[in-house]
């Protein structure tokens, strides 16, 4: 966007709505939103400490575990519901089924079948991601050009070469666009899990901060989890541009 | 060039003393109800280019991948240099009309992607297939990627696909059809230089009339609704005049007028 002739960089809209936040916040308006300053003053002096980055290795173990459960289940079974009408015919209820499901709702369930421990949270953030994943990879297998499949079968491809040589690339846009959607709510799924299994990670320092009403430490923690799942978005986005020169081309 | 090794299907109907590379016999093609194929037989001869010719929805492409092995016949059976075809082999090649080329992978990973998946190691196959790249008018071009080239370029690149594969026959399923006009013209004259040069058995399905004479030893006519071959024609006197006056010769342009009063009647 330019504004009076000068080209803004990326999100300087954030500028504004944090300069907004800082004037409520300066006014005393209410006590739920301190200054952003303070906010920033409070994150710096508790992102070294031990209970901090306990919680942060917590958080991040049961999210990269829930993710990497999600995409090593996730990617081949949505290929494999693409090119098996049988498969697809018995998967694609349920995955449609959960997709659109309050899965926070079957938190209890898992708790009574894994326990109350990490099991249950990783379990739970990969069913949050793992159902986009699945439906784009399934959809990026089904656009793939007859006649790609047919040039696999003519000069000899095993089922397997076909799998990673042809049908993975060809359906790579799909699936990361699904894998960045899928991580997004991977960071929903580790949250709630951990504040409705067990009170661990940052779902224990949201728990514990919002009931002391320590709404600056609260904001902290809230603004550490954006920027990581930001970070992590804009990553598989940058990644998604980097095969961009071919999904419009295949 | 006649090769030993392979058993001729002489007391087949075909032209005295040319053996036959591939050999059609009553194959019969049903999709549900509807007859695609009937009962059709036809010999394409060794080291010659056989077009496929004929009306759309005539079925010259589901009888080119017929015998490609991609499609099954309902029945009858293809033979290729005397063996039956059960599926697609290495004794052909095939070259597609939208190319079919691997977006993600440049020039020499596609011109080398057959012999990679035949299990060709690296540094010999992109010997090769540089070889390919040179010979149809590509040198220069090896790291390019599909979408920096030309239509005609991308089918230069799926030409040299199927030809570095070497297998007997190639298989071309209207390679032209999604070129422009100018650089056809110069395909089909390459075509016909890699016809005397390859000594290897075309078979090629084109909607053109004028292309399929240009190009062709023997072309195969088939009509439609159930397909069957209505007549085989063999130009004689002008492949050997040269490519700049084949256009004005009273062959060909009395072929041309006879396939398309063949034709006419069956196109709406």
């Amino acid at each position: 966007m330019t504004l009076f002739g000068y080209k803004l960089p990326g999100m300087s809209s954030l500028l504004l709505w944090g300069l907004l936040w800082e004037i409520i916040g300066q006014t005393g308006y209410t006590f739920f939103v301190p200054p952003l300053s303070e906010v920033f003053a409070t994150l710096f002096e508790i992102i070294g400490t031990p209970a901090f980055l306990k919680a942060m290795s917590e958080t991040a173990y049961a999210f990269f575990a829930g993710v990497f459960f999600a995409i090593t289940i996730g990617i081949p079974t949505g290929i494999m519901m693409g090119k098996n009408r049988l498969l697809d015919e018995l998967l694609l209820p349920w995955v449609n089924i959960f997709l659109s499901a309050p899965l926070t709702a079957l938190v209890p369930v898992l708790m009574v079948l894994f326990g109350f421990g990490m099991k249950s949270i990783i379990i739970t953030t990969t069913l949050f991601a793992i159902w986009i994943i699945i439906l784009n990879a399934r959809a990026g297998v089904m656009q793939i050009n007859r006649s790609l499949i047919e040039m696999g079968r003519s000069f000899g491809a095993t089922p397997l070469d076909a799998f990673y040589k042809i049908y993975f690339w060809a359906a790579l846009p799909e699936i990361l666009g699904g894998v960045r959607i899928g991580i997004i709510r991977a960071v929903k799924g580790v949250i709630i899990g951990q504040l409705l299994i067990s009170i661990v990670g940052f779902g224990a320092l949201f728990e514990l901060y919002s009931s002391n009403f320590l709404m600056s430490h609260f904001w902290a923690v809230l603004i550490v989890l954006f920027a990581m799942a930001f970070t992590i978005s804009e990553l598989l986005a940058y990644l998604e541009r980097r095969v961009s020169y071919y999904a419009a081309k295949r | 060039m006649v090769m030993s090794q392979t058993k001729s299907s002489l007391g087949h109907a075909q032209p005295v003393g040319i053996e036959s590379a591939v050999s059609v016999r009553n194959v019969s093609k049903n999709y549900d109800k509807v007859e695609a194929l009937k009962d059709l037989s036809l010999e394409f001869p060794r080291g010659e280019l056989t077009s496929l010719l004929g009306p759309s929805g005539c079925g010259k492409t589901t009888l080119l991948k017929i015998i490609a092995g991609l499609l099954e016949p309902t029945s009858g059976e293809i033979e290729v240099n005397g063996v039956k075809v059960t599926g697609p082999g290495p004794d052909r090649a095939f070259v597609f009309q939208d190319f079919a080329l691997l977006p993600w992978a440049n020039v020499i990973r596609n011109v080398s992607f057959g012999l990679e998946l035949r299990g060709v190691a690296k540094s010999e196959r992109e010997d090769i297939a540089e070889k390919y790249i040179r010979n149809v008018g590509l040198a220069g071009f090896e790291k390019s990627y599909p979408h920096e080239l030309s239509g005609g370029m991308r089918q230069r690149v799926g030409l040299a696909r199927a030809l570095s594969v070497d297998a007997q026959v190639l298989l071309l399923d209207e390679p032209f059809s999604a070129v422009d006009e100018q650089t056809r013209r110069k395909f089909q004259e390459d075509l016909l230089a890699l016809v005397q040069n390859e000594n290897k058995t075309f078979i090629f399905v084109t909607h053109s009339i004028e292309e399929a004479v240009y190009v062709s030893d023997q072309i195969a006519i088939l009509l439609p609704r159930p397909s069957r071959v209505s007549e085989i024609i063999r130009p004689s006197s002008f492949r050997g005049k040269g490519v700049d006056n084949i256009r004005r010769d009273p062959e060909y342009l009395d072929i041309v007028d006879e396939i398309w009063a063949s034709l006419r009647s069956y196109v709406e």
